[in-house]
């Protein structure tokens, strides 16, 4: 199973990513440099977190254009995985694969913290295996990351079960004082409506591995393949 | 020719750089600053001589110099040539 993991100039999560991905029995993940023109070939897949073009003007509002994200949105519209993690989400968001966008952070702090999150849909690509409320522990570090959505577009995301992770306290409630940014409704991660495209500001990538100080972050990536194995049984 | 674009929050984005200056002026000794909105503000130079100049203008400022979602922007034409 591949695993095509974007580096952009400024990317500096890629390696992480690959680590992670490659510590998953079954999985290889390459890089994808942003200058090619197709992630034909691939399972999922993978925007990793970083600065891309310096986050100039906004955050990933550069690295849209870049020459393989058309590639990137004609494999997420016929169904693939795509993850977008920190600036990925950012990058996700701007393109429009995933509504709302990502703003500076409400304490305007760059926050670099370890943040407790609750699974807010079971049955998703990416946390499947997790029973709702499941919380996990992953790293944040942002300094745009307070997730905004204006009325109409929150009431769907609810009501269509797109918001996949909030931020919570450590005992696993919905409140301020878990939220590290001040993200809108404490939302940490959301799918687009097709359930496909996922995007969220903490690192799995940084959470796989107990020395590490969590290895909750594996079980997002793990999901995730289980979701493509499960779709592969189904073509059979 | 000189354009001149500004790129502003929209009202129901919370903008805490700009509460943060609001803050500070009010701190500095003006108590009466109600709120500040911080933007951007992009000058640009432009060779004028181009077809339907002002709607592919108008197209990057929607698709790569704002984001809809968040930002409003203004064309602002100030007519001087360099």
């Amino acid at each position: 199973m591949k695993f095509a993991i974007i580096q952009f100039p400024g990317s500096n999560c890629d390696q992480d990513c690959l680590a992670a991905l490659n510590g998953i029995s079954g999985v290889r993940a390459e890089y994808v440099w942003h200058k090619e023109t197709s992630v034909d070939g691939f399972d999922a897949i993978v925007l990793p977190g970083g600065f891309s073009y310096g986050d100039y003007l906004r955050c990933g509002a550069i690295a849209r254009f870049s020459p393989i994200m058309p590639s990137v949105v004609k494999e997420a519209r016929t169904g693939k995985l795509v993850i977008g993690i920190c600036n990925g989400f950012q990058v996700l968001c701007e393109i429009g694969l995933l509504p709302g966008a990502l703003v500076r952070n409400r304490s305007l702090h760059f926050v670099c913290d370890m943040v407790t999150t609750r699974v807010e849909v079971a049955d998703s690509n990416f946390t499947h295996g997790c029973p709702e409320g499941t919380l996990l522990r992953m790293p944040v570090a942002h300094g745009e990351g307070c997730f905004f959505a204006d009325d109409a577009t929150l009431r769907g995301l609810n009501e269509r079960r797109q918001v996949i992770l909030r931020y919570v306290t450590p005992d696993g409630r919905v409140d301020p004082s878990g939220n590290p940014n001040g993200s809108i409704e404490n939302i940490a991660g959301i799918c687009n409506r097709e359930g496909n495209v996922f995007g969220l500001m903490p690192h799995p990538d940084r959470a796989c591995e107990l020395r590490l100080g969590s290895a909750d972050g594996a079980k997002i990536f793990q999901s995730m393949v289980d979701a493509i194995e499960a779709s592969r049984a189904r073509a059979a | 020719m000189k354009v001149n674009v500004v790129v502003t929050p929209k009202a129901a984005v919370l903008d805490p750089q700009g509460a943060a200056v609001r803050d500070a002026m009010q701190h500095l000794g003006m108590p009466e600053v109600r709120s500040v909105r911080i933007g951007k503000y992009l000058e640009i130079e432009i060779d004028d001589q181009t077809p339907d100049l002002e709607s592919r203008l108008n197209a990057l400022c929607r698709d790569l110099l704002s984001n809809p979602v968040i930002e409003d922007y203004e064309v602002q034409n100030s007519g001087a040539s360099e």
